[in-house]
């Protein structure tokens, strides 16, 4: 509450000391409401679990700019409310951020989200966020992180560096969720390395450029690993450690072909680790003259943790097609399959999406565990192929 | 002898003309491009109306910032401001002379910056009956060219694309002599067939010496529909520079 005080005494700080000519500033409200309705197909493996869901989330942004956008102010809000999963529902500040914006420097302070990486499957070198996992099942889904970003803009190349004084601990699915372990996780419980626990303060930089076809990102964390450590499966005793992460993203773009490879070192008294993910993505743009594409996705990911990798992606091949109508609609479909290449596992997706009249949209997820081998960690979640049908709407 | 020579400079003046043509058709395209050039940066909000075959209309709104650049082609930023679902999303292109452009693409729900293929030419944009090699900025260096004729005061000259990923396999270009400014470009499918109409309207000059269509109609031939492109408050000298035209600066267009 203290926390949320601050931040309104910051806030009122900002709009009273940035210029006041009207011509100059922009404002912005909008806001995005969807409502979700999920199946599971089969009955759940543990108790209490439902089979049919309903939920409601709202994204409510705002955008302040002052002297053209040398400073402004953004925040995105995002809450979810569901039918039976106390977890689940949940509230965040994705965003509330103070930026300042001089000639090729940036800085800003405040919660913030940073993706880095190019691979589709895994997004190993991505770690400024944590993951909302009650959000997303594919983890692309992230908490705001508190930071200050300084960004800096040279002929060879961006620097960026973060100083992150405030860790967030990953909220698992609950009692009546789907989706969980049979025994209830808790974040919030796990231990910490850092007897600073959540306080200690993260740092991270990057250097990103491009030449010719090549985009290259090259960074550095060093700080609370977003992921706990699992040392052994027996006693699961996860614990937030201070690690050292080097991590590489580099993509070639050749003419409809992209070339993407990432990979990350990762070191920690408890536990050293390396993985990588390395593929394509060819695009068949405009096939028949129909305006359609037709995009070809493989990837080959790589966790040394093996059976100890919560992702379940230790010797996998993702293979994907994507489909963009390139209609009025914005028509899209996104087919995905996971196969583990030690074990028999194989999990299928398909994301599609497509809007109605200027400010609706309608999408299906569905998530098929075809086959799950014991031996991996998505043997918990093997009875909950699910798919669900989201109705948004956008002011 | 004598009919030899007669031969030889007929021959001569043959090969002239035809080469006259083409060195014609690119001397128009080298003189339309430096008429308009200085004008360093500039900006504009645009309205994008397409219609379907049954008459049906929908409505987009897009900003754009440009910076002129001569060594190399110009650099350019497309902000979508709707539909809301796709608000905030942006494109940042650098325009190559010779090769393909590089680009950008900002997705503002992953807060995530792609770099694209930019060899899939022929798309439709957003939808609409423009490609995206229409909306790029026009190259000289991208055609081959070649005079027509002079018609109802404008140069008709043929242009080629390079480039084997484009769609169009010619397109037929009016300059008005008075002033070099486009008045209508035809486009021919990859089959040679007559594809598309643009015709410009309501042209405004700029700083006098830049002239602007606020209007663009699309038209294809073959599907019956159309595409309008409404300009409106044109900016230019604006004081942009590479600066604006980055990484950083696609994710803060995204607001």
């Amino acid at each position: 509450m203290k926390y949320l005080k601050y931040m309104l005494a910051a806030v009122a700080v900002i709009f009273a000391s940035h210029g006041h000519a009207q011509e100059d500033q922009y404002t912005d409200f909008k806001a995005e409401v969807n409502a979700d309705y999920r199946v599971f197909f089969n009955e759940g493996l543990y108790d209490e679990q439902r089979q049919h869901y309903l939920s409601i989330a709202f994204k409510p942004e705002f955008v302040q700019e002052w002297q053209k956008g040398r400073y402004s102010l953004k925040f995105t809000g995002f809450g979810r409310i569901d039918q039976y999963d106390k977890r689940r529902t949940h509230f965040d500040i994705r965003e509330l951020y103070w930026q300042m914006v001089a000639g090729n420097s940036e800085l800003s302070v405040g919660i913030k989200k940073i993706f880095w990486g190019v691979t589709e499957s895994a997004h190993l070198v991505d770690i400024i966020n944590q993951t909302d996992v009650v959000e997303s099942f594919d983890g692309e889904e992230k908490l705001g992180q508190p930071m200050v970003h300084y960004s800096h803009l040279t002929q060879i190349g961006t620097f960026d560096f973060f100083l992150m004084p405030y860790f967030r601990t990953q909220v698992f699915p609950g009692r009546k969720g789907r989706l969980r372990t049979p025994f209830i996780l808790d974040g919030g419980n796990f231990e910490f390395e850092s007897t600073a626990e959540e306080y200690r303060m993260d740092v991270a930089a990057r250097y990103s450029t491009y030449f010719g076809p090549f985009d290259l990102g090259i960074s550095h964390f060093f700080g609370t690993g977003r992921d706990p450590i699992i040392s052994d499966l027996e006693t699961f005793e996860p614990i937030y450690g201070v690690i050292h992460q080097t991590g590489i993203d580099l993509q070639a773009t050749t003419g409809p072909m992209l070339w993407k490879f990432e990979a990350i070192s990762r070191r920690n008294d408890l536990q050293d680790m390396m993985a990588a993910v390395a593929g394509f993505e060819y695009t068949f743009g405009n096939v028949g003259n129909s305006g359609i594409d037709i995009g070809v996705l493989g990837e080959y990911l790589y966790d040394d943790r093996g059976q100890l990798a919560i992702s379940s992606l230790q010797k996998d091949l993702f293979v994907g097609s994507r489909l963009a109508f390139n209609d009025i609609q914005d028509t899209q479909f996104l087919f995905g399959g996971i196969f583990d290449l030690e074990y028999d596992t194989k999990i299928f997706s398909v994301e599609s999406s497509r809007r109605f009249g200027q400010s609706w949209t309608v999408d299906v997820e569905a998530r098929i565990f075809g086959e799950v081998s014991e031996e991996e960690f998505v043997y918990l979640f093997r009875d909950d192929d699910f798919v669900q049908l989201s109705v948004s709407k956008f002011f | 002898m004598k009919n030899l020579i007669i031969a030889l400079s007929i021959a001569f003046s043959l090969s002239a003309l035809a080469q006259s043509a083409e060195q014609k058709g690119l001397d128009v395209a080298k003189k339309a491009d430096l008429v308009d050039q200085g004008f360093e940066s500039s900006s504009v909000k645009l309205t994008m109306v397409l219609t379907n075959k049954q008459g049906q209309e929908s409505t987009r709104y897009l900003e754009t910032k440009t910076l002129e650049l001569t060594e190399d082609g110009d650099k350019s930023l497309i902000v979508f401001n709707s539909p809301k679902d796709v608000e905030g999303t942006a494109t940042l292109t650098f325009t190559h002379k010779v090769g393909s452009d590089d680009q950008w693409l900002y997705l503002p729900a992953l807060k995530r910056v792609k770099r694209i293929s930019s060899s899939n030419k022929s798309g439709p944009f957003m939808g609409s009956e423009f490609a995206y090699e229409d909306l790029s900025s026009q190259e000289v260096e991208k055609y081959n060219y070649k005079y027509i004729e002079l018609k109802d005061g404008n140069h008709v000259v043929e242009r080629y694309p390079l480039d084997p990923k484009s769609g169009y396999t010619k397109q037929v270009v009016y300059w008005n002599t008075d002033n070099l400014r486009i008045e209508k470009t035809d486009f021919y499918d990859r089959k040679g067939a007559l594809l598309k109409t643009l015709v410009y309207q309501d042209y405004n000059l700029y700083l006098g010496k830049h002239w602007r269509a606020n209007t663009f109609l699309m038209e294809n031939h073959q599907t019956g529909k159309k595409t309008k492109l409404i300009f409106k408050d044109y900016d230019f000298k604006i004081g942009l520079s590479d600066n604006d035209f980055s990484q950083n600066s696609l994710v803060r267009a995204g607001r």
